[in-house]
């Protein structure tokens, strides 16, 4: 099956065929990496446009990276040097983008749905590098990539995600595609941070860490947002480690097999020990060199797909 | 319904490949720069095919890569994104003879892809191209080297391989009627 969509909004609407679609074009893309020349043509003569309206590293430079290497132009727009300062509007900033003949807008904001709005108003293909608390697809295509590359499946694994699941997008998008892969989801976290309703989602709940990770296969830690949080949400950054970070004596009781994530970036000592971090159950780098594939994927995907009212 | 028609059989795939092999070690006196380089689906299986035979002419062992053409089409713009092959090349090409082998020739823009891409790897010495269906309707200057069968067909007809290696029951070659 081959993808058709225009735009990358989100995991939600996705099928697990166009998951699996994304994650077997990203293998091809990872192969590139590793050769003497690191390019291919496949956007050549095409202009990417990074619109980040919310401050990001490395999302941005992993899909400039991923755009240099198919040969596309990019322009990095950031909130810093930009118009929204002097009081323009979104839309108005697409549409100037736009004008300057943009085929791909990648656009991160912090506002949820803003992706979804782009796409309505622009012809250029959207790509979602996270919306608000809603959704970060490449983050969840990237994840998936890495469990499958590691453990040869995702159906039937077991996938803990420790952390702030409640102003993580990271979290909404990995839930969306380990779900519809097949996977069991286990959500952890302190209770104020993990509500029940994320059970609708087709995942546990459950507030005891180590019955959490023990038959994990794979330990999603998630870093906790205090630039999302609007009040305390739990007492001490001492008190989480203590009750939800990860260190050597609870990763003793887990699978010997069982491999830690982290999207990045991590708070050494507060959601991981910093020993753990490095360790060879880490695959916290490896995520971030399949960032840059499954990124060019996504792109390269797109780039071919149209909106019903333009096929013909 | 579409009628089909059966181009080529198994045995008939096997004595075209044979003859093949045949044609590229008479080409080639300098056997040891041979290698060849299957385009997928199809040709990469043709490609380890035809090296087993070489292996049985010239007595040592013909190096086999696969590379993907799909990133350096020309028509990306214009259709659903193709479906990406891993590359898969375990040898330098640079100063080799490097044999493309495809299945289908037709425009001739998969081939001029395959340059490209081979290209990024190295600098072979020279670019040969076998093919087991030539159907022709070229849109480009493009001519293969050695050819298992030559095909007339109409545009809108379809040229299909089935091979065992793809879990098909036998090998065969079909030209399917619009």
């Amino acid at each position: 099956m081959s993808w058709t969509k225009k735009h990358l909004l989100d995991i939600e609407s996705l099928t697990a065929a166009e998951i699996l679609t994304v994650l077997d074009t990203a293998r091809g893309f990872k192969a590139v990496g590793e050769r003497a020349i690191k390019k291919v043509p496949a956007l050549r003569g095409k202009t990417v446009v990074n619109l980040f309206v919310e401050p990001s590293t490395r999302t941005r430079t992993s899909f400039e990276l991923a755009a240099t290497r198919l040969s596309a132009d990019v322009i990095n727009f950031s909130t810093e040097a930009s118009s929204f300062k002097k009081g323009e509007t979104l839309k108005d900033t697409a549409l100037n983008l736009q004008a300057l003949n943009a085929d791909f807008i990648i656009i991160r904001h912090s506002a949820s749905g803003a992706p979804h709005f782009l796409s309505r108003v622009l012809n250029a293909h959207v790509i979602n590098a996270g919306d608000g608390a809603h959704e970060h697809p490449t983050q969840a295509f990237l994840d998936t990539f890495t469990i499958r590359e590691k453990k040869g499946k995702i159906a039937g694994l077991n996938v803990t995600i420790l952390g702030d699941i409640l102003y993580s997008r990271v979290a909404r998008s990995d839930i969306w595609a380990l779900t519809k892969l097949g996977a069991n989801v286990t959500l952890c976290g302190p209770s104020t941070l993990v509500p029940k309703t994320f059970e609708q989602m087709g995942c546990r709940v459950t507030y005891d860490v180590d019955e959490a990770i023990r038959d994990a296969d794979i330990i999603n830690l998630l870093r906790i947002q205090h630039e999302r949080q609007r009040k305390t949400m739990f007492p001490s950054i001492g008190e989480y480690a203590q009750l939800f970070g990860l260190n050597k004596a609870r990763l003793a009781k887990t699978k010997p097999d069982a491999l830690i994530m982290h999207p990045g970036p991590i708070n050494r000592g507060v959601e991981i020990d910093s020993e753990l971090a490095d360790s060879d159950r880490s695959v916290i780098l490896e995520q971030v060199t399949n960032g840059l594939a499954v990124r060019m994927a996504v792109l390269f995907l797109v780039n071919g797909g149209k909106t019903s009212s333009e096929t013909v | 319904m579409s009628e089909t028609a059966i181009v080529l059989d198994a045995l008939a795939i096997q004595r075209a490949l044979t003859r093949i092999a045949h044609e590229i070690a008479e080409r080639n006196e300098n056997d040891k720069a041979v290698a060849l380089v299957g385009i997928p689906v199809g040709g990469d299986y043709l490609a380890a095919r035809l090296a087993k035979i070489l292996a049985g002419i010239w007595n040592h062992p013909v190096p086999v890569g696969i590379l993907d053409t799909t990133m350096h089409r020309d028509d990306l713009d214009q259709r659903a994104a193709p479906t990406v092959h891993p590359t898969d090349i375990p040898f330098d090409v640079t100063g080799k003879t490097i044999v493309l082998v495809d299945d289908v020739l037709f425009s001739g823009r998969t081939t001029r892809a395959a340059m490209d891409a081979l290209n990024d790897f190295g600098r072979p010495k020279k670019i040969q191209l076998a093919v087991l269906i030539d159907r022709g309707h070229r849109e480009l200057p493009i001519k293969a080297d050695f050819i298992g069968k030559n095909v007339p067909t109409a545009l809108a007809e379809k040229i299909s391989l089935l091979l065992t290696e793809t879990g098909a029951a036998q090998d065969e070659v079909i030209l399917q009627k619009k």
